[in-house]
């Protein structure tokens, strides 16, 4: 049947510069670029998503990918979009999936923050010049610290709870080995090793051959429980219990069979072609209690040497439940904000579901603090960090590190065209094709991920010189350093901060 | 001495390499010239073998003991002190000896101009153009 769906892209092909090399073809996983029997090159706009795998590898620019949303008459409430969700759903009877977090419009109030810099009556550092340390501990604090004097040197006398070590406040999102292709999984492997910092496994398991980056893998137990046995959990440096990831809070997961290949199957434990499903919440726990059961299994199973995270979605009561969280024994508490990625979601869910992080690292920073348990935890901030001073921001807020996630991929080639559930990226990443996966060199991608850690460690490493601070501790939670700049009261009293232009109190 | 080597696992199938190679052998050098307006059209000396997923390409391996050198009717392909296998297109009758020998089907035929087109490593460069513009780094040029 002819759909009713429209093109919302155009590709324009430059005839005077095509060359007829095939690039575009050979690379086009959707097919939108075909040749015919007289070797001439054309296109299919309907089939196109956007990647701009064509337009990167195009050897003479000759093509253009052009915004091409169907016309519909002015209507605030029937656009384009609202329209096209419901033409494909007359068409199909089924839910609409997509990829990647949630693009919607809501604010962004990383935009509404502004940093601090010293002037005159404080100097600023160079951190060129002068030591500055971005390394960070995560874990569990005790509530104080007992020091004896042996032979005139102090030396601790309190027994301190396991502590990842990383050495710029920035981590890896947990991206599943089945979602993403090995590659990936490789890539963010070695980067973390080279940085110093640690690559999540999701939910996915970890590839046998990856079991050398133990040291620098936080590995996940969640709702499915794929791919979790003994040598797992002691390969890792931490363990992650997953209970929702903020592109869909409150639902599981499902990798459709056609990407569990052979590896994926040994990875995950389950019979190759099979669909994985993560059961929306963990079948053992229904409550703060149960959740402290896990945690204490995990920390005997691997007898207390590993730091347990606890990653929640931020939802509306995110403050008690990572309260919960803590008193419940979990080290780490990783929270993700609705802008967080995913390989699947409901689009109905990814963009209505969840709160923004920077309301929830506030909220639950301020409740911790508010409880005198904040020092039993530390916060992962995750969910849609673009840049070094959206990391800063959340570090001022109270949040001990930050997970990238679609950053990182986007580093790695992503062009968020939110294809992903569809298991065809052209850019290798999305995908178990073996064809397509070959397009991530894991060389290329563990070198780019290095180096855009290396560029923001950089820059908060300067920023924060220009406040005058010399470790990225002194700054966490420090919200004096931040002003709001066109919020309402009661966003800022959320966030605890003041407006731009008050002076320091 | 130095050669280019590919990685078949990065090898992405793109087929750029041909198309920087002839641009590299064209006679104006600029991509869109010399695959639209130059006739005779230059010949990639590089050819990617494919069946998927598995891609590499191919191109002379100037071997330490070229099987071409002894085999061409008219001493076009010699081996010089480098190392390098080169041809001499003046001398190169188009007898397709040394295609025929080859184990690599490395040499390719210029159907236009009746001569051989082989790698040579592209002396105008410091890294031959299929190493330097391949997306993936699936070649490399170095010495093993």
């Amino acid at each position: 049947m002819k759909t009713y769906q429209l093109p919302e892209v155009k590709i324009e092909r430059d005839k005077d510069r095509c060359i007829d090399c095939q690039v575009c073809v050979r690379q086009c996983a959707f097919e939108a670029h075909i040749v015919d029997e007289d070797g001439e090159v054309y296109s299919e706009d309907e089939k196109c998503v956007a990647c701009q795998r064509c337009v990167s590898l195009c050897p003479t620019n000759a093509l253009t990918i052009k915004d091409n949303k169907p016309f519909v008459k002015d209507n605030a409430n029937w656009t384009a979009e609202t329209q096209k969700y419901i033409w494909k759903q007359a068409e199909t009877g089924g839910v609409l999936l997509t990829g990647m977090g949630n693009p919607k419009p809501y604010p962004i109030y990383w935009d509404h923050m502004l940093l601090n810099a010293s002037q005159v009556t404080n100097p600023s550092i160079d951190p060129l010049r002068e030591p500055m340390e971005l390394r960070t501990y995560l874990g569990s604090k005790p509530d104080k610290i007992d020091i004896k004097m042996v032979d005139g040197e102090p030396v601790l006398n309190t027994k301190l709870a396991p502590q990842l070590m990383v050495k710029t406040p920035i981590l890896f999102s947990a991206m599943s080995f089945g979602a993403v292709s090995y590659s990936v999984c490789e890539g963010l492997a070695r980067a973390s090793k080279e940085l110093g910092t640690f690559w999540n496994t999701g939910e996915g398991g970890l590839p046998q051959n990856l079991y050398e980056y133990g040291p620098n893998t936080i590995v996940q137990v969640a709702s499915g429980r794929f791919g979790v046995h003994s040598e797992y959990l002691d390969a890792a440096a931490a363990i992650e219990i997953k209970i929702g990831q903020g592109a869909k809070p409150g639902i599981g997961g499902h990798l459709p069979g056609e990407k569990v290949g052979a590896e994926v199957s040994r990875t995950r434990m389950i019979p190759v072609g099979s669909d994985a499903i993560s059961p929306a919440p963990h079948h053992d726990i229904y409550s703060i209690e149960d959740l402290s059961q896990l945690i204490f299994s995990l920390k005997e199973a691997t007898e207390y040497t590993k730091p347990i995270s606890v990653k929640i979605s931020a939802v509306h009561n995110v403050a008690a439940i990572a309260s919960g969280i803590a008193r419940a024994g979990a080290d780490i508490i990783a929270i993700d904000g609705f802008r967080g990625g995913t390989g699947a979601a409901p689009t109905m869910i990814r963009d209505n579901v969840g709160i923004p992080i920077e309301l929830a690292i506030a909220a639950v920073d301020t409740r911790l603090r508010d409880e005198a348990i904040r020092n039993r935890v530390s916060v992962i901030a995750a969910g849609g960090f673009r840049n070094s001073a959206d990391v800063i921001k959340a570090i001022a807020l109270g949040a001990d590190a930050v997970y990238l996630g679609t950053a990182a991929l986007v580093a790695m080639g992503c062009h968020v065209c939110q294809m992903c559930y569809t298991g065809k990226c052209n850019w290798g990443i999305a995908t178990q094709d073996p064809y397509l996966e070959k397009r991530l060199n894991p060389d290329v991608a563990a070198e780019r991920l290095f180096n855009l850690v290396r560029g923001w460690s950089h820059e908060i490493a300067e920023m924060l010189g220009g406040m005058g601070l010399n470790a990225i501790e002194s700054l966490r939670g420090n919200r004096l350093h931040l002003r709001s700049i066109g919020l309402s009261t009661e966003e800022m009293d959320i966030l605890g901060l003041q407006a731009a232009g008050s002076p320091m109190a | 001495m130095k050669r280019v080597y590919t990685k078949e696992e990065a090898c992405i199938g793109c087929r750029l390499c041909e198309v920087h190679c002839l641009t590299e052998h064209s006679r104006s050098k600029n991509i869109i010239k010399a695959h639209k307006k130059e006739f005779p059209r230059a010949l990639s000396r590089v050819l990617v073998e494919e069946l998927r997923p598995v891609s590499f390409a191919v191109q002379c391996r100037h071997c330490d003991e070229p099987v071409c050198v002894e085999a061409c009717i008219t001493g076009a392909i010699t081996k010089d002190e480098s190392g390098k296998v080169v041809h001499d297109e003046e001398k190169c009758v188009g007898c397709w000896t040394c295609v025929l020998v080859c184990p690599h089907g490395a040499p390719r035929r210029d159907l236009e101009r009746k001569k051989v087109a082989k790698c040579d490593l592209c002396p105008d460069r410091e890294t031959p153009a299929c190493v330097e513009m391949c997306p993936n780094r699936a070649l490399v040029y170095e010495e093993r």
